[in-house]
């Protein structure tokens, strides 16, 4: 390692101010920094720091992230092969879907990343880890059909309308993420909704093995075909058709345990997402005027991105609500609003991605609110004071 | 009974180089150093010139702004040197002691019969008056307000902090005389916060005149600005005062002797220092008290006061004036290979993020890396965690950020100083400097409301 930091060492020159790089100074630094950490020492405050850094913290949940992409990519040589009637071994399955997802991971990145990259050297900032995340991200959410070009076209998009024009990572309003989704789902609908576009193949090939639709439990659940809807153990394993890496709750459980174990993500936003649908569903169920209504309120959270979406997108921090008060509110419509506009708004089978977005624009202003009874509290606590 | 104060938010650093209760071999220090940084705020005019000869209590300068308040030599001897820094401004004034501590003899009175106005005066002349210290904003407290309490804290919770009781042993009848001479400055109480964990009785449990709160929980409590907010929080406008209970046995002192007295017992602590234990001093010593076989022969950092809000001070630098422990730790200047990305057995982290959170117990020896660098507001919750207090500090921080004074009126800038914000720096993923922040906030609000 010693001969990697000579090497950089003596490079670096070429990057700073007045080198002949010196446009790709922070495309450096940030290559620099990922493989060591600096050697800056504190000079004012405290004099010891914390070991976390923004780096370890997007890495603990890519790490999160692991179990749902690996059995995304099982799942997309699964789906695969069951469409056309083939059986096949696990290993068979995973090596289709990685060479089919992989392309997806690596544009997101590229893309992402080049965005990021530029404003950086701009702004003249150093490279900010937010990207890490959301560039695994974005794949997790697509259709395995999704052309390439428009993964390139909607990441810029969400990287520079949603995240830079604000002023960077830790600015947005909206997550990137979700944004990048809602640029496909909002310009080309045809290639995120339908029945075709969840399963490999299915809109090209004529392979396909008679009654094999490639519908999603939602859009069942949207014609009310609640027979075809899958048991909930079939929902909680993913063996089920729909975006890569929303499948398995299982998958996501453990990521969720990673994120929870470690600390990173929100637990209060996470628990009051699910207590938010769950809560809906109920009162759905009270009304039962369609089958959807019906629908047991287990079944409601197991189904579509609802987990994915309260596990990985809801506890974003950034877009999140920042105060605890806050952060149970938003949980909780994030949670009713996505069941709310699943059952009731059959044009949107999906409501977990409109209702985290919805709720992200309102999360200043809950935040907000938050604030004001805690100034309230304190002003109120100064007349008691002067009155006795 | 006292009331009893229980906290749960807070953190204790585990770092390796805790006090023991014993004394370490004293080597008397020549050179001695007052350093006008120390007391924020304050613009020195010297009253002093090189080559002069001081006695301990001697007045060395005096504050621009407030020339009542005069600050005086620790030691007798000759000014060796007036260090300046950029711009002329004044870092240090050293005086190198002589063999035999000369006092300035004052007259003594019967404290009875002193008024509020004489004891007041007595201090500023006498150099005691910088020891009281106000909040809001943490500086030398206005001799001409009115506090509505004073307050003390009988306990210091920060990482490695000396045993107070133990550095107050047969201080008892100063402490009180002090307390005294207090009490006839003002009519309102004077709360004194003590740790409720302690197996021994406290020493303060004996004095008169006091109103004692316990208090537990991991540090920050015993900041006296936690114990404030929890006690009688400070509003807009208020003024408390707060003085350390060393520099209360100093008033003491001063009132049944006549003479400036602040011999101190200090801590020596830190992972590079091999014995740690306590040591009898100056205010204002020169580190050169430390045994150089006592300490390791890596690169070090010499602190005084604590890791998170002493100052940084060189290998012969000098105690400050408020401080009452030096601590010294591994400089890390160092690259790490993929240091983000290790699991991390010997990395102390307030998250769960590194395997170090296995092992519960283990004691740490963290040096002075950032560990990253600094980036935008990500994470959000960190600070509520360490911060035992009904303030949003995330908030707060922002809005000192963007310099709006209403709104950090109304978040509460008036209950905190650097030191109650402290953990929040130590635990930001995004190494934002809190207390940096924070102090040009309090100075731009004491500029504006003042």
């Amino acid at each position: 390692m010693k001969a990697l930091r000579k090497y950089l060492d003596k490079i670096k020159p070429q990057f700073s101010e007045g080198g002949k790089f010196s446009k790709l100074h922070s495309t450096f630094g940030a290559f620099e920094t990922f493989l060591f950490v600096p050697d800056k020492v504190t000079y004012k405050g405290a004099h010891i720091r914390d070991s976390i850094d923004l780096k370890r913290t997007m890495s603990i949940v890519v790490i999160a992230l692991i179990p749902a992409l690996i059995f995304g990519m099982w799942n997309v040589g699964r789906q695969y092969y069951v469409s056309i009637g083939e059986s096949t071994d696990i290993i068979k399955n995973l090596w289709f879907g990685f060479l089919k997802v992989m392309p997806i991971v690596i544009v997101s990145y590229v893309t992402g990343l080049t965005v990021e990259f530029i404003f950086a050297q701009i702004r003249k900032h150093e490279v900010n880890e937010g990207f890490l995340v959301t560039g695994m991200l974005i794949p997790l959410v697509m259709p395995v059909n999704i052309p390439l070009w428009m993964v390139v076209v909607a990441t810029a998009f969400a990287v520079v309308f949603g995240k830079e024009v604000f002023g960077g990572t830790g600015m947005n309003i909206f997550n990137p993420a979700l944004l990048t989704r809602a640029f496909i789902f909002f310009a080309y609908p045809s290639v995120i909704s339908g029945d075709s576009v969840w399963t490999y193949g299915l809109t090209s090939t004529s392979k396909v093995v008679d009654g094999f639709s490639g519908a999603t439990p939602m859009a069942n659940a949207a014609s009310y075909a609640i027979d075809k809807i899958p048991d909930n153990f079939t929902l909680f394993l993913g063996n089920i058709p729909g975006s890569i890496g929303e499948t398995s709750k299982l998958a996501i459980l453990i990521g969720a345990s990673i994120l929870l174990i470690t600390g990173i993500a929100n637990w209060r936003v996470m628990f009051s997402v699910i207590i938010g649908g769950v809560g809906m569903t109920l009162i759905f169920n009270v009304f039962g005027a369609n089958p959807y209504m019906q629908i047991s309120p287990l079944t409601q959270i197991l189904m579509g991105g609802f987990m994915f979406g309260a596990v990985f997108m809801a506890t974003d921090p950034v877009t999140a609500s920042q105060t605890h008060t806050g952060q149970y509110i938003y949980g909780l419509l994030i949670g009713m609003f996505a069941i709310l506009i699943r059952v009731l708004n059959p044009a949107y089978p999906e409501g977990m991605m409109l209702s985290i977005l919805l709720m992200n624009a309102f999360a200043p202003l809950i935040d907000h609110y938050v604030i004001e009874s805690n100034i309230k509290r304190r002003l109120k606590r100064a007349t008691i004071n002067s009155k006795s | 009974m006292p009331c009893i104060i229980k906290l749960r938010k807070g953190l204790n650093i585990k770092l390796k180089g805790i006090v023991k209760p014993e004394f370490l071999n004293d080597f008397k220090s020549k050179l001695f150093a007052l350093k006008p940084d120390d007391f924020k705020g304050v613009t020195p005019k010297l009253l002093v010139k090189a080559d002069d000869i001081v006695k301990a209590g001697t007045p060395i300068f005096y504050d621009k702004d407030n020339p009542e308040i005069k600050f005086v030599s620790p030691i007798s001897g000759k000014v060796l040197a007036i260090n300046r820094g950029e711009r002329r401004k004044i870092l240090e004034i050293v005086i190198e002691a002589n063999s035999n501590q000369d006092y300035l003899q004052h007259e003594v009175s019967e404290i009875s019969k002193l008024s509020c106005e004489q004891i007041i005066n007595i201090m500023l002349e006498s150099g005691l008056w910088p020891f009281v210290i106000q909040r809001p904003f943490g500086t030398i407290a206005n001799p001409k307000d009115t506090p509505k309490a004073i307050f003390i804290s009988g306990f210091d919770t920060s990482p490695l902090a000396p045993d107070l009781e133990f550095i107050l042993k047969g201080e008892e009848n100063n402490l009180q005389t002090g307390i005294d001479i207090l009490k006839k400055l003002t009519d309102c109480k004077i709360n004194v916060g003590i740790d409720d964990n302690s197996k021994n009785k406290s020493i303060f449990e004996n004095l008169k005149n006091i109103e004692i709160t316990k208090f537990t929980g991991p540090h920050p409590v015993g900041n006296v600005g936690v114990q404030i907010h929890h006690v009688n929080p400070i509003n807009k406008g208020e003024r408390i005062w707060v003085i350390r209970p060393e520099d209360v046995t100093v008033i003491g002192k001063y009132f049944t002797k006549g003479i400036y007295d602040v011999s101190r017992i200090i801590a020596l602590v830190g992972s590079e220092i091999k014995n740690a234990g306590y040591v009898k001093t100056i205010s204002g010593a020169q580190t050169t008290f430390i045994e150089k076989t006592n300490v390791t022969e890596i690169q070090k950092r010499y602190i005084s006061g604590n890791v998170l809000t002493g100052s940084k001070i060189s290998e012969n630098g000098f105690l400050g004036f408020y401080d009452r422990m030096i601590t010294v730790i591994p400089e890390g200047n160092y690259f790490e290979f993929a240091g983000w990305a290790l699991p991390g057995l010997n990395k102390y982290s307030n998250t769960k993020t590194f395997a170090s959170s296995l092992i519960p117990k283990k004691e740490y020896k963290l040096d002075t890396n950032y560990h990253g660098a600094e980036r935008a507001f990500v994470m959000t919750g960190e600070y509520e965690k360490v911060v035992p207090m009904d303030i949003l500090p995330q908030h707060l921080i922002k809005a000192a950020i963007i310099e709006d004074i209403d709104l950090m009126e109304n978040l509460g800038i008036y209950e905190v100083v650097e030191e109650d914000l402290a953990l929040c720096e130590f635990v930001c993923t995004s190494k934002i400097e809190v207390q940096t922040i924070l102090r040009n906030a309090l100075d731009l609000v004491k500029k504006e409301m003042c």
